[in-house]
């Protein structure tokens, strides 16, 4: 457990694996610079579609949808998280724990009826 | 920080990157191999005995390939997108436990620290969707950005019954939890959070984006997805990432529900041999996994986008709440 002279040094080796890790792809790119060949042309540049010329922007509009997904996630991703600490220390928290807990749960839940009674998880 | 310490962990971590690549690369063999079998083909047996050289063929095929940039890119995110999947799919293994004292760095929060890395794996997708200039970049970008947020609610909600069990968000100690007994059956989670598992597993597969939920690169509809304008050593990076998530996740089904690098019979090996049993049981867990990995994808057509988020938000997020409000209730009882 965390005491007063907590000192982070099991984080060196994960920083020491994220510089490697990072360096990896660049080192790599950098080899496949050197090796591959480079003849662009104009024809080649274009995006891909199936052979025809683009007719309209790449970057047009799309559903709403993708965006009411993403705000139910961060609501609901946000109290899983809650979650955690709560399971680690659960022996110990004990009845009140749980109880706590259920609270907790049931103002999810109520969350959660209230979005799929919304219509919010439909997604045609 | 003594220096030794630090030249031991370089030496880990460049090991367990050189191991991982070699996997990921063979991987792509082995499920060349099955998913031939499954359909009834050969797959590859040109390249060096039972085609075992074909990874390596591939990777100078790729490296030698040219590397474009179409007009019209956004430069930077569009460069950035593959290392950053790559190098956050790497990044996971910096926790894994591979046997007692096999881990680059036992944290004492490691599942939060795979949870959070993993789910940094969206912005490559996302980012290489947005930033290809190219209409089925952005749709697969897009679908995958919702699949892969939306199986993540269940991942967390399904592994919060482990951590109930165990008391530990340490992997080691997770794992360290599992050893033992209960008369014949070894104490692995996944008998007492079985449905815990279930949710995992699915909710693991659609968030590696593997068949049945390849939504984000549906070939038939989209032609490759979020990499349809990506080549060479780029699209290599993704290929890579995919692979190695897969791994992650196989490693993820051993440690937290299979019991990680205990066996379910006891060894009765010699004693200078006895250090690697423990590493042999992980590997062959995780290699079954991988199989049923792909099985999957030999044996099921993929979903359409609609049945897959109703799946997700309203059968898996819901199941995997009852299973935690289940395990509370059991484990309160027995206290």
């Amino acid at each position: 457990m965390i005491g007063g002279d907590y000192v982070p040094s099991n984080y060196i080796p994960v920083v020491i694996f994220i510089v490697i890790a990072t360096l990896f792809p660049i080192v790599t790119l950098l080899v496949a610079k050197l090796v591959r060949p480079s003849t662009p042309e104009p024809d080649k540049l274009g995006p891909y579609e199936c052979g025809i010329d683009p007719q309209m922007e790449s970057r047009g509009r799309y559903t709403v949808r993708y965006y009411i997904i993403a705000i139910l996630f961060v609501i609901f991703d946000v109290e899983t998280i809650f979650l955690f600490p709560w399971a680690v220390q659960f022996k110990v928290l004990g009845l009140f724990g749980l109880i706590e807990m259920l609270v907790f749960l049931g103002i999810l839940i109520v969350g959660y009826v209230w979005v799929y009674k919304k219509g919010a998880l439909e997604w045609v | 920080m003594p220096l030794p310490f630090i030249v031991i962990t370089l030496i880990k971590a460049i090991v367990v990157l050189i191991v991982l690549m070699t996997v990921a690369a063979y991987l792509v063999w082995f499920e060349r191999k099955i998913v031939a079998r499954i359909q009834n083909r050969w797959g590859p047996t040109r390249v060096g005995p039972f085609g075992l050289l074909q990874p390596l063929a591939d990777a100078i095929k790729l490296l030698t390939k040219e590397d474009f940039t179409p007009a019209g890119v956004f430069r930077v995110p569009y460069l950035l997108a593959p290392a950053l999947s790559l190098t956050v799919a790497l990044l996971a293994f910096a926790v894994i436990p591979f046997g007692p004292g096999f881990q680059i760095a036992d944290l004492n929060i490691g599942l939060l620290f795979i949870l959070a890395i993993s789910s940094m794996g969206v912005y490559g997708i996302v980012l290489a969707g947005w930033a290809s200039n190219s209409k089925y970049s952005l749709l697969g970008g897009l679908r995958s950005s919702a699949q892969m947020i939306s199986y993540e609610l269940a991942i967390s909600l399904s592994v919060v019954g482990v951590l109930l069990l165990g008391g530990s968000l340490s992997l080691r100690e997770i794992v360290s939890a599992q050893s033992g007994v209960w008369g014949l059956v070894p104490r692995w989670n996944v008998f007492p959070q079985l449905v815990g598992f279930f949710c995992f597993f699915i909710a693991a597969i659609a968030e590696t984006n593997r068949l049945p939920f390849d939504l984000p690169e549906a070939e038939t509809e989209l032609v490759a997805g979020y990499h349809t304008e990506y080549s060479s050593m780029k699209f290599a990076m993704f290929f890579i990432a995919e692979y190695t998530n897969m791994v992650t996740a196989s490693c993820m089904a051993t440690i937290l529900f299979f019991g990680g690098w205990h066996g379910p019979v006891p060894s009765f090996l010699p004693a200078p041999l006895q250090a690697v049993v423990p590493l042999f049981w992980f590997s062959l867990k995780v290699v079954l996994f991988l199989f049923v990995y792909v099985w999957i994808r030999g044996t099921l057509p993929r979903f359409r986008y609609d049945q897959l988020m109703s799946f997700g938000w309203k059968f898996l997020v819901p199941l995997a709440l009852i299973n935690l409000v289940v395990t509370s209730f059991v484990i309160a009882l027995r206290a």
